[in-house]
């Protein structure tokens, strides 16, 4: 038994990547995940990942934020203290669009932003968790489990002919808690 | 698909021979990963003398008073809402370029986008230590929020456009916020995982411990795009309600509905023009010429010719409107710009912005850096002026001529504005110090696709109409950033 916990593609070229995703998926390696130093268009969907609903979030909170404002205003310039201004509506609806717009805007950016931080985990003082340092630089890295059934030898050539630079068999998951 | 080729007309958006993943990192990250330049000392120790300047001539004003300065009784606003109009309205380029040019997938705008968007945010605390400032008592700042308070609550005015802006202002700046700092975080990482030490600490906590995981990609890229659609009508919604500020009055000068139009278009003028001014001596200063090329410098161009044009219009029509409107209130207050005493405010208004940007329907002058720097500042300054003269120049003068007055600044006056520039370029300067002024990962992916050695390769490769290519070639003429002598012998 080998203690290689996860094995690395290292590819040089995004192409090549998408080939080597191609290849393994061809022989049924399951692909752990892939680190990439920009996106790349396509690997969501070889890898079956789901379109975001970062833009339902979006919605529901550009929603909440124009509701809140508008009732507030309502409520201060209707029910709290009327001010009466020329004999002229205390409810001009008019003059609460622009908060009301500024507020939708506000509670969707950052509702949607926030979600996306906390649903991909990413927040100040998070540990990075990085399989190859190189990820972030000039790397794309496909990550493989290396507890699956397949002989690791025959990953490695799969990888190899798929274009890769290099293949690293590692002992530990997390390069980065060094 | 990253490799997708781009067609062969189109301009290189990154030049030069052999660029790879790696050299894009590494050049980008150069400023950050090493000790700063003579130049940069230089511009920091004079940028933080200006700022020092700020902070005194602030704490005058708030230990003095607003009297401090030389507001009259006629003239009750002058150079601080300038300045603050004028910062809003340079604040206004980065979101276009982050968002706009984004939706409407204009790939240039991936290395100039960050540094546009930084600006932005510098912009915008600019422009708000103006309102902070004129308040006197800036404690009493609270009060332009609708909290709860000991009066019953009073309420903050909804109808008054002034609140609208607290409103615009504070969320403009808080998207711009989480825009750019969202789209920092792959940039950050990349420096977190070459740096070590302290230095990687404090980058992996800035980072949020960003991977660059599929998952994390495709989320990011759903964000950035919901963010610029967003962003488009906010950006939009900012200069319309500052321009309400004045519109919604009834001060000749003040009083037109072609205000919001006119206030957009200028604003992103005056912001692709400081844009201009700062990238042209940041790619000369930092050595991105081959990440902002001559490509990017003419688009910019172009763009500050087009809404320098529909600035023109804009004055066009206020002086017909005045004409039309047979108000001969309205018509002296545009007459006074020209035969009144500040006729020389005027003359910088239209001089600058309209007669002066004309001049970029020459392809040579839109090619020339050392030209459209110095005609980049010039629009700054036109703009300036334009501010001031819908500010003072319509005050000054009003329906009671006993009470008519002229503006002399102090120099307090003076303290302020230039140290607020001061605090821009320190902000600045800091920024390209410590965090990658080009977003790194964006210019990665024109890297197969958009840049000169692509094109070389599928020049080589032949397949493609020699007609194209002949263009091509001679579009690369005027880039300052490619070996030419290549192209001569092939």
């Amino acid at each position: 038994m080998s203690s290689t916990k996860y094995i690395l593609g290292i590819f040089d070229d995004p192409d090549d990547l998408m080939h080597g995703i191609d290849n393994l998926q061809k022989n049924s390696v399951p692909i752990y995940d892939v680190y990439t130093p920009m996106p790349i268009h396509g690997i969501d969907a070889k890898l079956g990942i789901k379109d975001s609903r970062l833009g339902y979030a979006a919605f529901m909170f550009g929603c909440m934020g124009g509701t809140t404002i508008f009732t507030l205003v309502y409520y201060f310039l209707v029910h709290d203290w009327p001010m009466d201004i020329g004999g002229k509506n205390f409810f001009a609806i008019p003059d609460f669009i622009p908060v009301t717009f500024e507020w939708t805007v506000l509670y969707a950016s950052y509702g949607m932003a926030f979600t996306f931080f906390f649903a991909t985990h990413l927040f100040p003082g998070r540990a990075p968790r990085v399989m190859d340092l190189r990820a972030t630089n000039d790397k794309f890295v496909i990550a493989i489990d290396a507890k699956g059934n397949i002989p690791h030898e025959d990953i490695n050539t799969i990888l190899k002919e798929a274009g890769a630079s290099e293949v690293k068999h590692n002992d530990r998951k997390y390069v980065s808690y060094e | 698909m990253a490799s997708h080729s781009e067609s062969i007309i189109r301009e290189p958006l990154i030049t030069g021979k052999d660029i790879t993943y790696g050299q894009i990192t590494d050049d980008i990250l150069r400023p950050v990963e090493n000790m700063p330049s003579k130049a940069w000392w230089i511009g920091f120790t004079v940028a933080s003398l200006g700022a020092l300047l700020w902070v005194f001539s602030i704490s005058y004003t708030f230990w003095y008073g607003i009297g401090s300065w030389g507001l009259n009784k006629t003239v009750g606003w002058a150079w601080d809402i300038t300045g603050f109009v004028w910062w809003v309205g340079i604040g206004h380029a980065g979101t276009l370029i982050s968002a706009v040019l984004l939706l409407f997938r204009q790939n240039w705008r991936n290395s100039i986008n960050r540094s546009a968007e930084a600006m932005t945010i510098f912009a915008v605390i600019c422009a708000a230590t103006y309102i902070g400032a004129h308040m006197g008592r800036p404690w009493m700042a609270v009060y332009s929020l609708p909290l709860p308070n000991q009066y019953g609550s009073l309420w903050v005015n909804f109808n008054s456009p002034l609140i609208w802006d607290v409103f615009a202002i504070s969320t403009y700046f808080s998207v711009s916020l989480v825009f750019w700092y969202t789209g920092l975080l792959p940039d950050m990482a990349s420096i977190r995982d070459r740096a070590t030490g302290l230095r990687r600490r404090i980058y992996s906590v800035a980072s949020f411990g960003w991977t660059g995981s599929v998952k994390t990609w495709q989320r990011f890229e759903t964000v950035s795009l919901i963010l610029a659609g967003l962003s488009t009508p906010l950006v939009l919604s900012v200069h319309t309600i500052v321009s309400m500020d004045f519109a919604t009055s009834l001060e000749p000068g003040w009083h037109t509905t072609i205000f919001p139009p006119y206030f957009v278009a200028g604003a992103i003028f005056s912001g692709f023009a400081m844009v201009q001014t700062l990238l042209l001596v940041t790619r000369k200063v930092l050595g991105l010429e081959n990440y902002i090329t001559m490509f990017h410098i003419e688009s910019m161009n172009k763009i500050i010719l087009v809404t320098g044009s529909v600035v023109g219009v804009a004055y066009i029509t206020e002086f017909f409107i005045a004409y039309y409107s047979g108000g001969e209130y309205e018509q002296y207050t545009f007459l006074n710009r020209f035969i009144g005493p500040y006729w020389w405010a005027a003359c910088m208004m239209y001089g600058c912005n309209v007669l002066m940007t004309q001049m970029m329907w020459s392809k040579k002058v839109r090619t020339n850096i050392p030209i459209s720097w110095v005609l980049s500042i010039i629009v700054n300054i036109g703009m300036w002026f334009e501010r001031f003269v819908i500010i003072v120049v319509s005050l000054h003068r009003d329906y009671i001529p006993s009470s008519w007055a002229m503006f002399y600044p102090t120099w307090i006056d003076v303290g302020v504005f230039v140290g607020s520039i001061g605090i821009f370029f320190t902000m600045f300067l800091l920024f390209i110090r410590v965090m990658p002024s080009v977003a790194i990962a964006e210019v990665k992916l024109l890297l197969k696709s958009a840049s000169e050695q692509a094109k070389k390769k599928q020049i080589a490769e032949g397949h493609l109409d020699p007609s194209h290519v002949e263009f091509y070639k001679a579009n690369l003429i005027k880039f300052d950033s490619v070996d030419q002598s290549e192209y001569e012998k092939a």
